[in-house]
């Protein structure tokens, strides 16, 4: 979330669009009805389903699962043709003014540089124009043909409310409503949030779909506004936190890009991953990169990583392509993959096509299972009837299944969806021998590395020199591991006048003071800050909140910088005087930045130095056009991979461009997705109150509210099917069936696309052959394997089924 | 960081019980007909948070036992924190659910190892678990390691090991097994954030 959970309070117009929050989320949701109740916000919720949000909403309209880029863009084009925008805020903070190289183009749904073949883009014309004095050319007064704002416009009017209404189904009225009550919040004091989660992320355009909404939130200027901003609600109570920590081959801790076979060496490296400002004045905060990565350095390798070895950059791993976690799985389809690590991570579950999932753990030579439940991932290889038909004589796979502690049982900070660092205190042993995470990793590595030193090995290098300086060094401390995460000095730090700043063995107060000789080390620098020579701020709890706003800056600990909003710079006019100063987050003092926020800029950057509000970007403005995703500066519809029509209807006649045409599709994954004469209807899936993602199914209470796999469809499918309320279906995708009980409802609404009528079937992704719960079928049997071409997100929200009584 | 509200409540019962048995003309001798003490006066409150969604709720976590020698803390009671500032002591159904989930019996409690081609669990201890799975993982590094790639770059890797992180996992273990899997050279590494 760029803002955090209180402050949807402070929201005039909620849309929840790609979620569910009243049921996934519902702790949070308080602060929507809080807003409806304490400023009279309306709420508006869009979904494929009739959800529990859309119940309490002040306005719903449905949409066909996978089509929400053709909404998001018919709005854009409702806001540009209806000149609901705030012009002040797009013109002074977005690239809405920029020159783009007069070589980009687009055509039959491809932008300029496609390459059919590795379907990807050569992006060398989706740039800007640069001027003799290095920096991008703008326009200021919008009028250039070449001009972002220009080529926004001319994209964006295909757009248009007919077009919206055939492609998602949306009832061409309804659709109109929600562009007006959008429309509204282009006014300085009117401020929409968006709450979305998985319904976004999950498409192979999921990428696309949150951009798409991130433009309408810059042409509104709601982006660093209080009751503002995008806001993903995340998954798991601590999936933020694990994300900064970024267990990711593409990236170190704190998102710094990990060296590829590209980089040559660690000038290239580091040179470039440190960009240049392309706009006078800008703070382009990226370029202190190099501070970043040497204290993360010094952080593993202490004294083993100097000047002279490139502080050790030979020790980290280069790749040699795609290890996300469809790549992970294909590999090891293909034989590739010898062992595997499963962390309270239920693969054979969560990952798309079952199938493929079971196939390729059993061709592994061995399986770590850390979890404290007995996960359907571990039993793979056991037969489970026609829940998981396995013959365990055929898997040589070597199993092993850790006990590991739950939450309760030890210390240690969570991350919250609002970025806030929380430490959580240990309340008792877990049950039997279970033990933490902390100590399973601990103790596999220190027995390796004896190992290393004892008898060598492929390069004991840096499995010996890792700096593990933990008490115990077969149980570390949440602490001693917070401590380093946060970062210390290693020798005194000082000014230019030799001044000492910190004091060496001194923790740091925040990134702010990492340097790049090496006389710093920081795990993790956006979380730099959180436990200073103040102490552990993540234990913080006091929840005073003298702004009004909800902002609690003593509770403990927001990265980054314990600021609460990102960007809230941009919640100023360019003067530096809040749009509304009803909601103010800060503003000039004539010295300074202060308010009730930590300031997102230089805290004496005076107004008229022009420094732009978004400051983790070259430009230090916003981007309308982002040459940095993958299928496009600018939005387009594509369709699922299992689309209903066949076709794209923005482009029918180019079967090139029907579903995203840069998403990395797998041999043998192409010819396995399912055609709409065999399988004509549209699947999604969901969870409901009571499910959290094959986790709560264990627990008895969760067990006995929501007991069986079951689906949802219209009364109309039902009819048409002869499928009554309670009978049993088989629900088949081209990857495989499950069976479950009907459950016939006035929930899911029967729509309307391209002049036929299309069917949802809504499929709760919860239940397996283990837990409290009646043993089931994974829904993810259903599922195909095909990401996000930016995320690789597994397209789990829209994909083809049929249904018969089983 | 374990608040104790036992003293709270005592004074807060002994108020209240003692103000109005006076106001009711009762002699104070009668506080003993009580029909039961509050179940969680003698608990130790830890404060904890819900592990399930990213609201991360405040939790109260309530335990039986002072944690003396021999004396094993035994959680029975969970409820919202109304301190904290985003659930002001609510849980949802799922978070409202936590002690099941704490008592699963489908919690692990020892080691097991599934053998190739076996069709059942096999119990052992924690120490042969650790020096089986880090034997397995040098074997696999020492062979399968790539120093150089056939450009003859130095890439450092070892891609036939894969690690996925857990989202339920504070961020200590998290980072802790990021840096072990990086100085081993695993480049397969992802998490559930991802789906």
């Amino acid at each position: 979330m760029t803002n955090h959970w209180v402050d949807i309070k402070n929201a005039d117009l909620i849309l929840i669009m790609g979620g569910n929050a009243a049921e996934a989320h519902t702790c949070g949701f308080k602060w929507v009805q809080e807003a409806k109740h304490g400023r009279r916000a309306k709420l508006v919720v869009v979904d494929p389903r009739f959800t529990r949000s859309a119940a309490v909403a002040d306005y719903y309209a449905p949409i066909r699962a996978g089509t929400d880029i053709a909404f998001l863009a018919g709005v854009i084009n409702y806001l540009l043709e209806h000149d609901k925008l705030q012009h002040e805020y797009v013109k002074a903070y977005t690239n809405a003014a920029f020159l783009i190289d007069p070589g980009y183009g687009f055509e039959d749904g491809l932008f300029t540089g496609y390459n059919a073949e590795k379907r990807s883009y050569d992006k060398a014309t989706w740039r800007y124009q640069m001027g003799e004095d290095g920096f991008a050319m703008v326009d200021e007064t919008l009028q250039d043909p070449n001009c972002v704002f220009q080529l926004m416009k001319k994209h964006f009017a295909r757009y248009d409310a007919d077009t919206v209404s055939s492609i998602t189904g949306t009832p061409k009225d309804a659709f109109l409503k929600v562009c007006e009550m959008i429309a509204e919040c282009a006014a300085p004091d009117r401020v929409m949030t968006i709450l979305y989660a998985l319904g976004w992320t999950q498409h192979s355009v999921g990428s696309q779909n949150i951009r798409t909404m991130a433009m309408i939130q810059l042409l509104l200027g709601n982006m660093g506004m209080a009751g503002g901003g995008i806001n993903a609600l995340r998954g798991h109570a601590n999936v933020q936190g694990v994300t900064d920590m970024c267990p990711f081959t593409a990236n170190l801790p704190g998102y710094l890009s990990a060296p590829t076979e590209r980089d040559v060496d660690v000038q290239t490296y580091v040179s470039s991953r440190t960009p240049k400002a392309i706009r006078p004045n800008q703070m382009n905060f990226p370029q202190n990169f190099p501070k970043w990565w040497v204290s993360l350095m010094k952080a593993w390798y202490g004294d083993a990583a100097t000047a002279d070895n490139g502080w050790a950059y030979d020790w980290l791993p280069k790749p040699d392509g795609a290890y996300d976690v469809l790549a992970m799985f294909e590999r090891m389809h293909q034989g590739r993959m010898n062992g595997f690590f499963c962390q309270g991570f239920n693969p054979l579950a969560s990952v798309a096509h079952k199938g493929k999932v079971s196939a390729a753990l059993s061709k592994l030579k061995y399986l770590v299972v850390i979890d404290p439940l007995a996960t359907d991932t571990s039993e793979f290889w056991k037969n489970h009837g026609e829940f998981n038909d396995v013959d365990p004589r055929q898997i040589q796979t070597e199993v092993f299944r850790l006990p590991a502690e739950l939450f309760a049982e030890h210390d240690g900070t969570f991350t919250n969806s609002g970025r806030v660092i929380q430490w959580h205190w240990k309340a008792a042993d877990g049950p039997g021998e279970t033990r933490g995470d902390l100590e399973i990793i601990a103790q596999l590595y220190t027995r390796l590395k004896a190992m290393y030193a004892k008898d060598g090995g492929a390069l004991p290098d840096p499995v010996l020199n890792l700096t593990w300086p933990y008490r115990q060094p077969t149980k570390p401390s949440s602490d001693e591991v917070l401590r380093e995460i946060n970062g210390r000095a290693l020798r005194d730090l000082t000014d230019a006048n030799g001044n000492v700043l910190v004091k060496a063995g001194d923790q740091l107060a925040g990134f702010a003071q990492l340097r790049d000789d090496g006389s710093t080390a920081c795990g993790n620098w956006i979380y730099s800050g959180c436990y200073s020579q103040a102490g552990n701020l993540t234990q913080r709890r006091d929840n005073a909140d003298p702004s009004g706003l909800g902002q609690t800056l003593n509770w403990g600990f927001a990265w980054p910088a314990n600021r609460r909003i990102i960007y809230n710079r941009a919640s100023c006019d360019p003067s530096g005087k809040p749009w509304d100063a009803k909601r103010t987050l800060l503003r000039w003092t004539g010295t300074a930045w202060a308010g009730n926020d930590i300031p997102d800029m230089r805290p004496n950057a005076a107004p008229e130095e022009n420094v732009g509000p978004f400051i983790m970007t070259q430009e230090g403005v916003a981007r309308l056009f982002a040459p940095g995703m993958a299928e496009g500066p600018f939005p387009e519809h594509y369709e699922p991979f299992e689309t209903p029509l066949g076709k794209n209807p923005m482009h029918p006649d180019k079967p090139q461009v029907t579903s995203n045409p840069a998403a990395r599709v797998y041999k043998g994954d192409m010819e396995l997705f399912g055609k709409a004469d065999e399988f004509p209807y549209v699947a999604t899936t969901y969870r409901l109150v009571e499910h959290f993602h094959f986790w709560s199914k264990y627990s008895k209470i969760n067990a006995i509210l929501q007991p069986e796999h079951f689906v949802e469809i219209s009364e109309e499918l039902a009819a048409e099917k002869g499928i009554r309320k309670g009978d049993m279906v088989k629900v088949r995708s081209n990857r495989g069936y499950l069976k479950a009980v009907a459950v016939v409802t006035k929930r899911i609404p029967v729509l309307t696309v391209d002049g036929r009528k299309v069917h949802t079937v809504g499929i709760p992704l919860h239940y397996g052959f283990k837990g409290e719960t009646k043993p089931g079928f994974i829904t993810n049997t259903l599922t195909p394997f095909v990401g996000d071409a930016n995320s690789q997100t597994p397209e789990y929200k829209a994909f083809l089924v049929n249904i018969e009584k089983a | 960081m374990h608040v104790s509200r036992r003293g709270f409540f005592k004074v807060c019962a002994a108020g209240m019980t003692g103000s109005s048995l006076a106001t009711m003309g009762f002699a104070p001798t009668a506080a003993l007909a009580e029909v039961r003490q509050y179940k969680l006066a003698h608990a130790t409150e830890t404060r904890s948070i819900c592990p399930y969604c990213s609201v991360s709720c405040g939790t109260l976590v309530y335990s039986m036992g002072d944690k003396s020698k021999n004396a094993k803390a035994r959680i029975f009671h969970i409820e919202g924190d109304p301190d904290n500032p985003v659930n002001r002591g609510s849980l949802c159904p799922k978070g409202a659910g936590l002690l099941d989930m704490v008592q699963s019996p489908l919690r692990l409690t020892h080691p097991e190892v599934r053998e190739p081609g076996a069709t059942e669990w096999k119990r052992i201890s924690w120490d042969e678990a650790f020096e089986r799975i880090a034997k397995h993982m040098k074997a696999d590094r020492d062979a399968h390691f790539v120093e150089k790639n056939d450009a003859g770059l130095t890439v450092n890797r070892w891609p036939t090991t894969g690690f996925l992180a857990s989202s339920a996992a504070s961020n200590e273990p998290s980072y802790l097994s990021i840096k072990v899997m990086r100085a081993l050279g695993v480049i397969a590494i992802d998490t559930q954030a991802r789906i």
